[in-house]
């Protein structure tokens, strides 16, 4: 989780998204920044992120996107 | 014709019941656009009175969506003019643009009163809150035409600030006559008819959303506004755009780029989509192969202009195959807004004496007819500085407008972009387009997007890009295929994401000031 969390804040230094229950909705991950979280994901956490797995759900909090990179490690 | 009302009232007498603009929660059918376009022109002429043969700035201040529509037709009811306000622009810019406009009013909702009390108004400027407007039996429809009475088709419908080069907004003041031309062009040379179901990218405050909307009240189509969260995640969009039929899109580059970019027809068709629009900045052909390839039976279209000529004077509807480092050209004038090209020497650039490498000599693009705009508000320097006497007549006067855009022709006859003159630059005594680096960088398939930029203290070029990781000397290697010696970078930079700034395109000016930070 802080290995994710730190990427975040590399994607987009001086945001904190702990506790935010709605990352999309009140702007804290624009289009832009998903695309580059995404490749940096797959990089670090060595996963392959199709997008099908790019939706809200999957990115509404820093949880979600946990849950989902546990997911797809699981997977492979 | 002379009013844009009349594409409304028009639309409302055939299409009644047909849904003009929808966005993720609320439509509004033809009818009820009208109703409440009187509704809301009738508050604000309770609030203001009668125009006094001057048209008044009144800044709309509210959330994109489908009542915006009615906002922005009910400011022009009043005899106004509307000049969009986001609620995301930062309050600062907003108050630069006041401090030119001084609107007499803003109209805003119960959700944006707190936002619009902030904001710098003129003296008497006042808010008028949308849902004070009366009801459609309680309009005094004498006034309303009164007011059409005294409109003429050179009066304003809006105001639309861009960025100046100083980083001071100037508003271009369009007319009715102005939307009207542009209009005709755009909707016969595009098939634009009552079959056509938009899906709209770009803000309001964007002139490409000038397009959509008239083009949408002109023909009876439909508006679909795509939320703007959907450009996140590009399964969601394509479903949207299935979900609400979507068959016509004009969007800028960066948006297409963004489903090419993730290669997204592999998940997903978008059979409905008949015709890919674009325009706002250089569309990468890597990426508009992408969407060709996928979408082989749709009109692909490269749109060219800026602000000042309503939205657009150039186009070019893509009728052949370009290789992926191959630019796409601008094509030829739009139909009753003619381009002219003088060189440095101010002579007319003949598009028929092209040289052994396939071009005309370069020079800067002038326009000229009723796309071009009526000046811009409160700012006579800048306006007598854009808005010129034709330099090829002296006998009457006549203004064009200067687009500060070096082009030339190709031996089709079409415009080919070259850059800004303000990004022209000089490097080591040779004179350098930077956006013929980037369309050179075309040839490197991992790069998503890039910018080129000059950090002209230094003398350096600095291309920064996002993609894949390259070795500088790969870059070099690939650049220098297209472009001398004397052009390539002379620092590289890879980025994480790209900036864009409000409208969608790349913060060039960010990347300059910031290169070295990243």
């Amino acid at each position: 989780m802080e290995e994710l969390l730190a990427l975040m804040r590399e994607v987009k230094p001086g945001v904190t998204f702990e506790g935010d229950d709605d990352l999309i909705g009140h702007g804290l991950l624009d289009s832009i920044a998903i695309v580059t979280l995404v490749g940096e994901i797959c990089d670090e956490f060595d996963v392959e992120i199709s997008p099908v797995d790019v939706v809200p759900e999957n990115f509404k909090t820093v949880e979600a996107i946990y849950a989902l990179i546990t997911r797809l490690q699981e997977d492979n | 014709m002379k009013n844009v009302l009349e594409y409304l009232e028009q639309s409302a007498r055939l299409f009644p019941d047909k849904t003009v603009i929808a966005d993720a929660d609320t439509k509004l059918t033809y009818k009820e656009l009208e109703d409440k376009a009187k509704c809301i022109g009738s508050l604000i002429i309770s609030k203001l009175g009668l125009p006094n043969e001057t048209a008044r700035p009144v800044a709309v201040l509210m959330n994109k969506c489908s009542l915006s529509l009615a906002a922005f037709m009910g400011v022009v009811y009043s005899g106004s003019f509307y000049v969009v306000i986001d609620e995301m622009m930062p309050a600062d810019r907003v108050n630069v643009i006041f401090e030119a406009l001084s609107p007499v009013a803003v109209l805003t909702d119960k959700e944006h009163f707190e936002t619009a009390k902030e904001l710098k108004l003129s003296d008497d400027g006042i808010i008028i809150l949308i849902e004070d407007a009366p009801d459609i039996n309680d309009i005094s429809e004498e006034k309303l035409s009164y007011i059409r009475s005294t409109m003429v088709d050179t009066d304003p419908v809006y105001a639309l600030f861009t960025s100046g080069s100083t980083g001071v907004p100037k508003g271009a003041v369009v007319s009715h006559k102005n939307v009207i031309s542009y209009t005709s062009w755009y909707t016969e040379t595009f098939g634009i008819d009552s079959n056509t179901i938009f899906g709209n990218q770009t803000p309001f405050y964007f002139s490409m959303s000038v397009s959509d909307i008239y083009s949408t009240i002109k023909s009876g189509a439909t508006l679909q506004i795509i939320p703007k969260t959907l450009f996140s995640f590009p399964i969601k969009l394509m479903e949207f755009m299935n979900e609400r039929n979507i068959n016509t899109i004009y969007w800028v580059p960066s948006a297409l780029c963004i489903i090419a970019n993730w290669k997204m027809f592999q998940y997903a068709k978008l059979d409905k989509l008949k015709k890919v629009l674009f325009a706002g900045e250089v569309m990468p052909t890597r990426q508009l192969n992408y969407w060709i390839e996928n979408l082989p039976d749709a009109m692909f279209a490269n749109l060219f202009g800026p602000t000042e000529t309503t939205d657009i004077c150039t186009y070019y509807v893509v009728d052949r195959k370009f290789a992926d480092d191959e630019p796409l050209p601008m094509g030829k004038a739009c139909n009753n807004c003619r381009v002219f090209v003088l060189d440095d020497a101010g002579e007319l650039v003949n598009p028929f004496e092209i040289d052994e490498n396939g071009f005309s000599r370069e020079g800067e693009l002038y326009a000229r007819g009723s796309f071009v705009a009526m000046g811009y508000y409160g700012n006579e320097d800048k306006t007598k500085a854009a808005f010129v006497q034709n330099p090829l007549n002296d006998k009457y006067p006549e203004l064009v407008y200067k687009t500060g855009d070096l082009v030339k022709y190709n031996k089709y006859g079409e415009l080919v972009y070259i850059t800004r003159k303000d990004f022209q630059i000089k490097h080591m005594g040779y004179r350098i387009e930077l956006g013929e680096i980037e369309a050179a960088a075309g040839a490197l398939d991992g790069i998503k997007a890039c910018a080129a930029v000059f950090d002209a203290d230094k003398d350096k070029i600095v291309f920064v890009y996002e993609g894949k990781k390259y070795d500088e000397k790969e870059i070099i290697e690939g650049i220098g295929k297209r472009v001398p010696h004397y052009m390539l970078p002379n620092a590289i930079v890879r980025i994480k994401s790209m900036p864009h700034n409000q409208n969608g395109k790349i913060d060039r000016k960010w990347l300059q000031a910031n290169y070295e930070s990243i």
